[in-house]
């Protein structure tokens, strides 16, 4: 295992595409950009302390979740706008099915939709969603399950189209 | 019940289908978090790659200056891991924080330019290597030196040796021009850059001015 830290611009190729995906899958496509910057500067900000050979992307994903926290709290406490908030440019055809993935996604429950992120979007073992979401092992591995039948019914068998 | 963890956890057929992060998003991403970065001063090494007539060239700069050029020989992912190390790991790719060490750079090789006036950054080098690399800059254009005459200069006539490994471990190759150190009986002598790269700068320099 590696004893010195890699220049933090591999750590943004390597791990900003899944963590900008975790981040859209639990915030939406509109909020997940400023979630995904603010993630990557507080990892860039805190990345002379972490141990090398740490598994970076999970502590990507642990800063990630502290964000979609704070911007779903921000979002509460805010009135809702009385007129929707205009879309943003729709996003190139390549990533339109982010977009439907969101749709569906909202609709789950907040702890749902963090443990399908994170087990199915992040690749992480139940054992590490539990300590980030709270709850034991089982219970992450439950609310992940009801996430994507839930998923399921909505998409069918094939996946997203 | 217990069951047991997969390694690797299924990636649900719900999600296989996801397109991968297209190239506009990444750049737009990259472009606000180096922004940003630079902003809240956590931008600690900045770099970019150049091409010039000696190949491609990588310029990195801290704060305070350019801090590194290295040739492709030396291989630029291990210079950057080397940086990661020596300076620290907050380096990102950012060439407009290059732009200006670039556009020198640029003139000089196409002959329009015959000294610098970037900011350089000496952190790499430290002792005697520094006092010779500082030294160096007093060699100008078109001139070269010989490593006992460096020597000499810097107070230490036998210390001929540690001047050639002072311009073998030159951080700033090019701005720094070790390549102006020759050996006392006219040949050419080593470089950081290889002996080729080496006899480019000097024919280049040696050219009369149009």
């Amino acid at each position: 295992m590696s004893t010195i830290l890699p220049p933090f611009e591999e750590i943004v190729i390597t791990y900003g595409p899944t963590v900008l995906r975790v981040c859209r899958a639990v915030l939406g496509s509109m909020d997940a950009d400023d979630a995904w910057s603010e993630t990557f500067l507080a990892a860039l900000r805190a990345y002379p302390t972490l141990r090398p050979g740490s598994n970076v992307e999970a502590w990507l994903v642990t800063i990630a979740h502290r964000k979609a926290i704070d911007q779903t709290r921000a979002r509460a406490r805010r009135p809702l706008p009385v007129d929707p908030l205009p879309e943003r440019p729709a996003p190139s055809g390549e990533d339109r099915r982010d977009g439907d993935l969101w749709a569906v996604m909202k609709a789950l429950p907040f702890k749902q939709r963090v443990a399908v992120a994170y087990h199915y979007v992040a690749g992480m073992p139940y054992a590490d969603v539990a300590a980030l979401i709270g709850g034991s092992q089982d219970a992450a591995r439950r609310a992940a399950a009801d996430g994507i039948a839930a998923l399921r019914k909505t998409y069918g068998e094939g996946g997203l189209r | 019940m217990t069951t047991h963890e997969p390694r690797e956890p299924e990636r649900s057929d719900v999600f296989i289908a996801l397109p991968d992060i297209d190239e506009e998003t990444k750049r737009r991403l990259h472009d606000r978090l180096v922004r940003e970065a630079q902003t809240a001063g956590l931008l600690d090494v900045a770099y970019r790659t150049i091409d010039s007539p000696v190949g491609p060239l990588l310029l990195a700069a801290t704060a305070k200056g350019l801090v590194r050029v290295a040739y492709g020989c030396e291989d630029h992912e291990k210079v950057l891991e080397r940086l990661a190390r020596d300076l620290s790991p907050r380096i990102l790719h950012a060439p407009a924080r290059l732009d200006a060490a670039a556009k020198e750079i640029d003139e000089y090789f196409a002959g329009l330019r015959q000294g610098f006036d970037l900011p350089v950054d000496f952190s790499l080098a430290r002792g005697f290597r520094r006092l010779v690399l500082t030294r160096l800059r007093a060699v100008s254009y078109g001139q070269t030196a010989s490593y006992a005459a460096i020597a000499v200069a810097v107070g230490n006539p036998k210390a001929v040796r540690a001047v050639g490994t002072a311009c073998a471990t030159n951080p700033i190759p090019v701005v720094v021009p070790c390549h102006r150190v020759v050996r006392s009986d006219g040949s050419i002598g080593q470089y950081v850059g290889g002996v080729d790269a080496k006899k480019t700068l000097l024919t280049m320099e040696a050219r009369p001015a149009d």
